[in-house]
């Protein structure tokens, strides 16, 4: 079994001396990168990129790939586990330093004191056992978009707490449709079982101090109680103030509804915002963001679940120490204040939230600020590479809860169980 | 009376039967002229005759290019494979010999793993032939989903054609190439055709192959051309450029069915004289 | 001495099947041989994509292990049981349906009229367009809010209120086979169509000047004729619908009410990274539909790989 790839490894090695013959000092070399897949995103990167062609005399070819994230991820695992040194430099997300660790580099001795600057819950995120694999680029977050016009209509003032959320939306649900608008929802949220649920779960349970699912040292925490009366409240939403539909909704479903007008409140991230706000919207000027309302009961804080992508370097790297670089020019001050003037993507330097020319760009981004600095991590560092089995048995528990299928006493502690199963009680 | 009835129950059977297997075409068509917030409302009629779209996809990555690429492979695995499985069907078609049902089961075998599980394993021969980011690598791979099929099919026309048309050839001293050529051929042309067309759709909307065999966008295929069309950020879906795309790539298609049309009625006639 | 010149004609004419098989099994092996094994030998080992060269060869325990008393593995995970009734209900039901529609537009379409070269057009378009946008711009025909299916169905009064296809863990299978059904009964009608092309006319001729009903021409003349090719297809189809992926994937990600063998043995390849499950997921696939091919070629009696009768 083992000796093929190795035959296969041996061939390739081969022709890999052949490429390597050339000199290895300071001459230009090929970095490959992936970043983006077409459009405004490549554009960027593209452009970047030149930059520091230019600075460093070295070349970089890029390599698009797709923007669903899954495919992603499946690209990589064929690209890295054949030690392929096809890409050098890594778009991924911030769920994977945990999942490609054994794949990639410490960019600690490359990167001097640049990870300073950044949030450091995301810098946390990319360190996995003392290295650090991964530098941040752009980040994100879960917000609460709402209909302004409407709360004012009827008199109601925004929620600060998920009770409050659900009786607002309910009356203004109950009012409008008796007025006619028979389409009208509450609230709309992505509860289609994949990775974006685990993340609206992860809010609604550490929105009510109970934390996020596996402890920083590696104990599941998940069975509590406030976690069981916060899903016990998601799971009285649908049929509700939520369409029964929203448990196959990903984030563009949801969008799709409040952006014709017909959901009160959404939960998404921060990029629905432009296009809630686009010309031909028709909620355009009727929409308002704000953080993720708190549970009620002690221990209640807003929250958000921690998106976005960071830069990785590709252990099978022939030029480690020149990606490393491309990745800290990537990541600095300077390119991301373009990226978030450009582009509109979130910086992850909380100094740029406070810099006048990327505020007049985006006026949202301080409204934004807490949000990014308080967003909750999902637990994908501790559990390393055990992350996906994680979350699909949090997502499927709650898609269950949801659609009434269980009890959310019963099943958190049947998922607790499991959970200790797959990470060995807490050793992972 | 009872014609006529009978004709217009036909009529209204085959606009039924059109308006079920075009109707989501169509919708990709009115989608495809649609942008922004448009795509979220529901329209029967275009609003605005826009191809901006259109444009866009040709601009923004090399979408012809992509389909060239798309049209070469297609075009290789269909001649391949034919080729294969017409010699391969005369063996298993009309020789009866030892481990004939055997190998017919074998070979269907090769079609019963999971797409997702031969991945690996093929990414790794991909890369110890030399393959990798080559079109070759696609016409190669793709050889595991056509040819258990095309052997299949036209095994089983070419056990369907009598017996006597053979013999003759063989008293007059054809070899086994011309009986193939010569005989076979002409009489199995719809089924070539037919196959032909199924393996070229089989090779055309292949995607996980495509995606991980290939990295330049020089090389790559359609549907994973399509699948890289983004929006302006992360999760926005850009409906209405994919919907061009998709619509775009089907066009070619329809044409290689109208252009075999001929075909298709060519063998009708064959068959009918000589069988 | 005739007998001996028999002989010798049968031995070279058996010569000459290998000799036109060997590129086509040449190819074959090059192609499957490496994954399949892989997937086979993996499947009894503990690999993980993440951690290349640590992995332990651990038996039968990615199928079924009894440890402490309980039972782990795949065939005691309730999970890949519920996969494996999603999936043979959904390749049943749709393999079914797909040949009765499928049979159906082939007759049309071997008859002569005026439409004829548009209707065979047509009925390539919902196969020719990529599965993953197709079963994008279905779920989104689907969705409960903006989607047009709804819209349509409350316009012309079938239903009163918009219906969650998706979603309702009731109708989401449902949902999934009639978008297989859509997209797939063109490959049915094709093949059904090249065997229809391919019969000798003179049975019709002697049928119609018989006066026989035509539904009876078609189930005792026509039908036996084109029964070899209607087999091809069944069996195709279904190997491909016992493996059914993308759609699936797309239209409702990895809901419980959906899951299929494919879409679980991809989860644990792709997503946990567990190469041994995985592929063991994938040899159980394999073997399902092993099992299911023989019991349909043998209940065939021969007709498809046996003798010709």
């Amino acid at each position: 079994m083992k000796w093929m790839p190795r035959v296969i490894g041996a061939i390739l090695l081969s022709f890999s001396a052949l490429a390597m013959a050339r000199p290895a000092t300071s001459e230009p070399v090929e970095i490959a990168i992936s970043c983006g897949a077409v459009g405004v995103e490549l554009q960027l990167c593209g452009d970047a990129v030149r930059a520091w062609e230019a600075a460093s005399g070295h070349r970089v070819r890029i390599v698009s790939t797709p923007n669903s994230s899954t495919e992603r991820l499946a690209l990589y695992q064929q690209v890295l586990a054949a030690g392929a040194s096809d890409i050098d430099v890594l778009q991924i997300d911030v769920i994977w330093p945990g999942i490609l660790a054994p794949h990639l580099v410490d960019l600690a001795p490359h990167v001097g004191d640049a990870a300073g600057q950044h949030f450091p819950n995301l810098i946390e995120n990319d360190r996995i056992d003392g290295k650090l694999l991964a530098l941040p680029w752009w980040t994100d977050a879960g917000v609460l978009y709402y209909r302004r016009d409407l709360l004012e209509k009827h008199g109601l003032a925004p929620p600060a707490t998920w009770q409050e959320m659900t009786e607002v939306a309910r009356a203004i649900q109950r009012a409008e449709r008796e007025a006619g608008n028979r389409d009208l929802w509450g609230f709309v949220f992505q509860g289609r079982a994949y990775e974006g649920l685990t993340c609206n779960i992860l809010e609604w349970i550490d929105s009510h101090g109970g934390g996020n699912f596996v402890g920083d040292d590696g104990k599941v925490t998940i069975d509590n109680a406030a976690a069981r009366s916060a899903l016990a409240l998601a799971a009285s939403w649908i049929g509700d103030i939520a369409p029964r539909g929203v448990l196959n909704y990903d984030e563009e479903a949801a969008r799709g509804v409040f952006q014709s007008g017909n959901a009160v409140f959404m939960r998404n991230w921060p990029y629905a915002w432009a296009l809630a706000q686009g010309a031909d919207s028709p909620v355009r000027g009727k929409v308002g963001v704000l953080a993720l309302p708190r549970g009620t009961g002690e221990g209640g804080k807003t929250t958000g679940t921690l998106g976005g992508w960071h830069l990785a370097v590709s252990r099978y790297s022939r030029h480690p120490s020149e990606a490393a670089s491309l990745v800290a020019f990537l990541t600095s001050r300077a390119q991301q204040k373009i990226r978030a003037i450009r582009g509109a993507y979130n910086p992850t330097i909380p100094a740029l939230y406070e810099d006048p020319e990327v505020l007049a760009a985006n006026p949202f981004f301080g409204q934004l600020f807490d949000s990014f600095q308080n967003a909750v991590a999902r637990p994908s560092s501790v559990t390393g590479v055990h992350y996906n089995r994680v979350s699909s048995a949090i997502w499927r528990a709650g898609h269950e809860i949801l659609s009434g299928n269980a009890a959310a006493d019963a099943r958190l502690a049947a998922l607790a169980v499991e959970l200790n199963r797959i990470g060995r009680r807490g050793r992972w | 009376m009872m014609a006529l009835a009978r004709a217009l129950a036909f009529r209204l059977l085959v606009a039924v039967l059109l308006v079920y297997l075009l109707f989501p075409f169509y919708y990709a068509v009115l989608t495809s002229m649609k942008g922004g917030s448009a795509i979220f409302s529901v329209d029967y009629w275009p609003r605005q005759i826009d191809f901006s779209n259109y444009a866009r996809i040709f601009s923004e990555q090399p979408f012809a290019l992509n389909i060239l690429n798309s049209v070469l492979v297609a075009f290789a695995v269909v001649a391949l494979s034919l080729l294969l499985g017409l010699t391969a069907a005369f063996s298993l078609g009309r020789i009866r010999f030892r481990g004939r049902s055997a190998l017919l089961f074998a070979v269907l075998a090769v079609s019963m793993f999971p797409q997702v599980a031969v991945l690996s394993g093929m990414f790794e021969l991909v890369r110890a032939f030399g393959l990798f980011n080559s079109l070759l690598s696609l016409v190669f791979s793709y050889m595991i989903f056509t040819l258990p099929f095309t052997i299949w099919v036209l095994t089983s026309f070419m056990r369907e054609l009598p017996r006597e048309i053979e013999e003759a050839a063989i008293m007059d001293g054809a070899g086994p190439w011309t009986l193939i050529v010569r005989i076979f051929l002409p009489l199995l042309w719809p089924a070539m055709v037919t196959t032909g067309l199924l393996a070229f759709i089989v090779a055309w909307n292949e995607f996980l192959f495509a995606l991980t065999f290939i990295l330049s966008n020089e090389q790559r295929t359609v549907p994973v051309a399509i699948a890289l069309i983004t929006g302006g950020s992360e999760f926005e879906l850009p409906w209405g450029g994919i919907m061009a795309a998709s619509v775009t790539v089907t066009l070619p298609l329809i044409a290689l069915v109208l252009v075999f049309q001929r075909r298709l009625v060519a063998g009708l006639t064959a068959g009918a004289v000589k069988g | 001495m005739a007998a001996a010149a028999h002989d010798s004609l049968t031995r070279a004419r058996v010569r000459t099947a290998w000799l036109f098989l060997a590129p086509m099994l040449f190819v074959l092996a090059i192609v499957a041989l490496w994954p399949l094994a892989r997937t086979l030998l993996l499947s009894l080992t503990d690999a993980s994509l993440g951690a290349a060269g640590t992995a332990r060869f651990v038996g039968f325990e990615n199928y079924l292990v009894k440890d402490d008393g309980a039972w782990y593995g795949l065939l005691a995970d309730p999970l890949w049981w519920l996969a494996l009734r999603n999936t043979l209900t959904f390749a049943f039901v749709s393999v079914a349906a797909e040949v009765v529609l499928g049979t159906l537009i082939a007759l049309i379409l071997n008859a002569r009229f005026r439409f004829r070269g548009l209707m065979r057009a047509a009925v390539l378009v919902p196969w020719a367009i990529p599965t993953v946008v197709s079963a994008k711009m279905w779920a989104w025909m689907l969705h409960d809010q903006f989607g047009i299916v709804n819209d349509l169905l409350l316009r012309l009064g079938l239903i009163g209120a918009p219906l969650a296809w998706l979603a309702d863990a009731d109708l989401a299978l449902w949902s999934v086979i009639a978008v297989d059904v859509w997209k797939t009964t063109p490959f049915v009608a094709l093949l059904v169509l090249a065997a229809l092309q391919m019969l000798p006319e003179d049975c019709y001729e002697a049928a119609r000047v018989d006066g026989i009903h035509p539904a009876k021409v078609f189930f005792f003349v026509t039908l036996p004729l084109i029964r070899p090719a209607l087999i091809v297809a069944v069996i195709f189809r279904f190997l491909d619908a016992m493996r059914v992926f993308d759609l699936v994937y797309v239209m409702t990600g990895n809901a419980d009410a959906t899951l299929t063998l494919s879409v679980h043995a991809r989860q644990m390849l792709v997503d946990f990274q567990d190469a041994g499950s995985g592929s063991a997921a994938s040899v159980l696939l394999f073997v399902v539909i092993a099992l299911l091919s023989v019991l349909c070629l043998l209940a065939m009696r021969g007709e498809v790989l046996g003798r010709r009768q």
